[in-house]
């Protein structure tokens, strides 16, 4: 069902959640860039930014309609809080037990459909093997998830070709459209959950949508699919990829890497952690942390005697082996959704999808 | 998953050689493995690894790992004295496929620590002896005063039903046995390729070489066995380290028949 909601509409929208007892997690400015952090009401979402994004380039910028959610997405994701960038796994003091979260289950606002797919592809990683993790699926319950269609694409976007976006198709409970055009500044919602119905139903402001709106959100969406700035080639990446593992472009990429880390940090599915054991000085408390770690580390390959990925070749290689094609062996799914945050936030500019015609143009 | 284990109990510990020791752990219930699965071993404080179990899988009261001690947690836990609680989970990981091997030779190929990850299926086969053929266990090290299990090796090599061959990278003026690399040694026992099973642990290097020379006596890629590691921190699929290309080796390892690694291995630094 669609219904349209203006501005009043859309704080009713997130106090109606409120209501419910979710803590807001949506897009604010922050330190130069639109990151997630906890909001109270619309009043805290990034009215009238948007922002310029290329390979190694991110500027804010203003734009004059106001519109909420008219950037593309920033360097953070859903992940800093599902699997936050560090966390205890267990203390030993006092006894047997685990950290326990703020209770409230999360609603996040504004999140885009590369985003949802990043989730899907976190939530396959995280729940759907043998070993479940405890820590990520009492984040993951019970959150409600407000998705935004994209109304633009930065230059680093390629989600249609990663068959990710811009439309949100699944994983969320309200999808909106936000129209700044004619007939004012308002909101398409789409509900993909009984959860999101009640929630419109709790929303006064909440009317059906006119055939007329309903096409200008269509039209929007259309407009940012044909805007995308890149695409991954059309190939079968884990033939090309595990065809040419000794490839002479490795050593090409490795010249410009800096095996920073960035990517990893700022990909929506990275995934790796490192675990560390602590006491305190007296030996008497222990705990166990955990914290993200990236493939392009050394100690993330160290075993005995040294690590295995010595090289910035091997270590990029890695990566981008495991986005595109190992990891559908691993969780059966691509590890890429196409939000191009690892082409923005590379110092070098390394962009992945470059990476791939090179090696797909040379084979 | 991370901490609703309770621990268990460090029976006793016994020195096999200048830095390897086994412990003996008591599980607070009687424990099930399959030859080849590792537990995860904790040092109060200090840290977790992974510890490939060493001893006899009918034995369920006492759990056996033999532990190198080459970094602060695996120095740790060979100093633990006994009556120590230790924290473990476990078993993970897939095992050695004995029943593969079944009907065929079996030839077992196991350089330095590597020999402990392997005992449990060389106790499993001696248990169903008459399930295979020709069984032979190849295993070196780098000095006589690096061999592990000496005991244990010189009761096996008294056998009629089963062919040992010992050999140390590095010989003293006491010993009189092979000198060589590990892979040499298949060279110089009898055995039916074609029906053949490999199981073998032990520094890749070794490894590449050790399949090399079976594939070259007609031995099939999938019936070669190879236990591998990789970095490992949680042991539940899910931070990432031990990755080796598609594979996840606390999850579809350590052990991978040759013919799942031949593309991977080949590779420097996969």
């Amino acid at each position: 069902m669609r219904y349209v909601l203006d501005l009043g509409g859309l704080g009713q929208l997130l106090a109606a959640l409120r209501q419910r007892g979710f803590r807001l997690i949506g897009p604010v400015v922050a330190d130069g860039a639109i990151c997630y952090g906890e909001i109270t009401s619309a009043a805290d979402l990034p009215a009238g930014w948007t922002d310029e994004q290329d390979g190694g380039t991110y500027r804010l910028k203003r734009r004059d309609d106001g519109a909420l959610f008219g950037y593309n997405v920033g360097p953070q994701s859903p992940k800093k809080y599902l699997f936050p960038a560090s966390a205890t796994l267990w203390r030993s003091h006092p006894p047997g037990t685990a950290d326990t979260d703020d209770e409230k289950p999360f609603a996040f606002i504004g999140v885009r459909s590369c985003e949802l797919h990043a989730i899907a592809v976190q939530d396959r990683v995280f729940l759907g093997g043998q070993h479940p993790d405890p820590l990520y699926a009492a984040r993951r319950d019970g959150a409600f998830i407000v998705a935004v269609n994209c109304g633009q694409a930065a230059r680093t976007c390629f989600c249609v070709s990663m068959s990710a976006g811009p439309k949100a198709d699944a994983g969320f409970d309200l999808a909106l459209t936000e129209l700044t055009g004619e007939g004012g500044h308002r909101f398409l919602a789409e509900t993909g959950t009984p959860r999101g119905e009640e929630v419109i139903a709790d929303t006064p402001g909440a009317q059906p949508a006119s055939p007329r709106d309903a096409t200008a959100a269509d039209q929007i969406i259309e407009r940012t699919a044909a805007q995308m700035g890149r695409a991954m080639p059309a190939v079968d990446l884990r033939d090309l990829l595990y065809g040419n593992l000794e490839h002479p472009r490795w050593d090409d990429v490795a010249a410009r890497c800096l095996t920073c880390g960035n990517c990893t940090m700022a990909c929506p599915t990275c995934f790796c952690f490192s675990v560390e054991d602590v006491t305190d000085l007296a030996g008497r408390a222990a705990e166990r942390n955990r914290s993200w770690d990236s493939c392009f580390t050394l100690d993330h390959s160290y075993i005995h005697g040294g690590p295995v990925r010595t090289s910035a070749r091997s270590r990029y290689r890695q990566w981008m082996t495991h986005k595109l094609a190992t990891w559908t062996g691993q969780f059966g799914t691509s590890g890429c959704v196409g939000c191009g945050r690892c082409i923005t936030w590379c110092p070098a500019g390394i962009d992945i999808t470059e990476e791939v015609a090179a090696i797909a143009a040379d084979t | 998953m991370w901490a609703d284990t309770e621990p268990w109990r460090l029976a006793a510990a016994r020195r096999e050689s200048a830095d390897t020791v086994t412990l003996g752990l008591e599980p607070p219930a009687p424990f099930v493995f399959d030859p080849g699965q590792f537990n995860m071993l904790y040092a109060a404080g200090i840290g977790e690894v992974p510890i490939s179990i060493s001893g006899d899988p009918g034995q369920r009261t006492r759990i056996l790992h033999t532990i190198r001690d080459v970094g602060a947690v695996t120095h740790a836990l060979c100093a633990t004295p006994p009556g120590t609680e230790i924290g473990v989970r476990g078993p993970y990981g897939s095992h050695w496929p004995l029943h593969t091997a079944e009907g065929g030779d079996l030839i077992i190929v196991a350089g330095g620590i590597g020999l402990p990850p392997l005992r449990p299926a060389i106790y499993q086969a001696l248990r169903h002896r008459d399930r295979y053929q020709r069984l032979v266990l190849l295993y070196g090290a780098r000095t006589p005063r690096d061999l592990l299990f000496t005991g244990e090796l010189a009761r096996w090599r008294g056998r009629f039903d089963l062919t040992v061959e010992v050999t140390v990278d590095v010989g003293d003026r006491d010993w009189r046995g092979n000198v060589g690399v590990v892979p040499d040694l298949i060279g110089r026992v009898t055995f039916e390729p074609g029906t053949a099973t490999a199981f073998m642990v032990g520094p890749e290097i070794m490894m590449r070489f050790t399949v090399r020379a079976l594939l070259e006596r007609g031995v099939p890629e999938d019936r070669v066995f190879l236990s591998m590691e990789r970095n490992m921190q949680c042991a539940a699929a899910l931070c990432g380290h031990c990755q080796l290309g598609p594979f996840l080796l606390c999850r579809d390892g350590p052990v991978l028949s040759y013919r799942q690694l031949a593309r991977w291995i080949s590779l420097r630094e996969i």
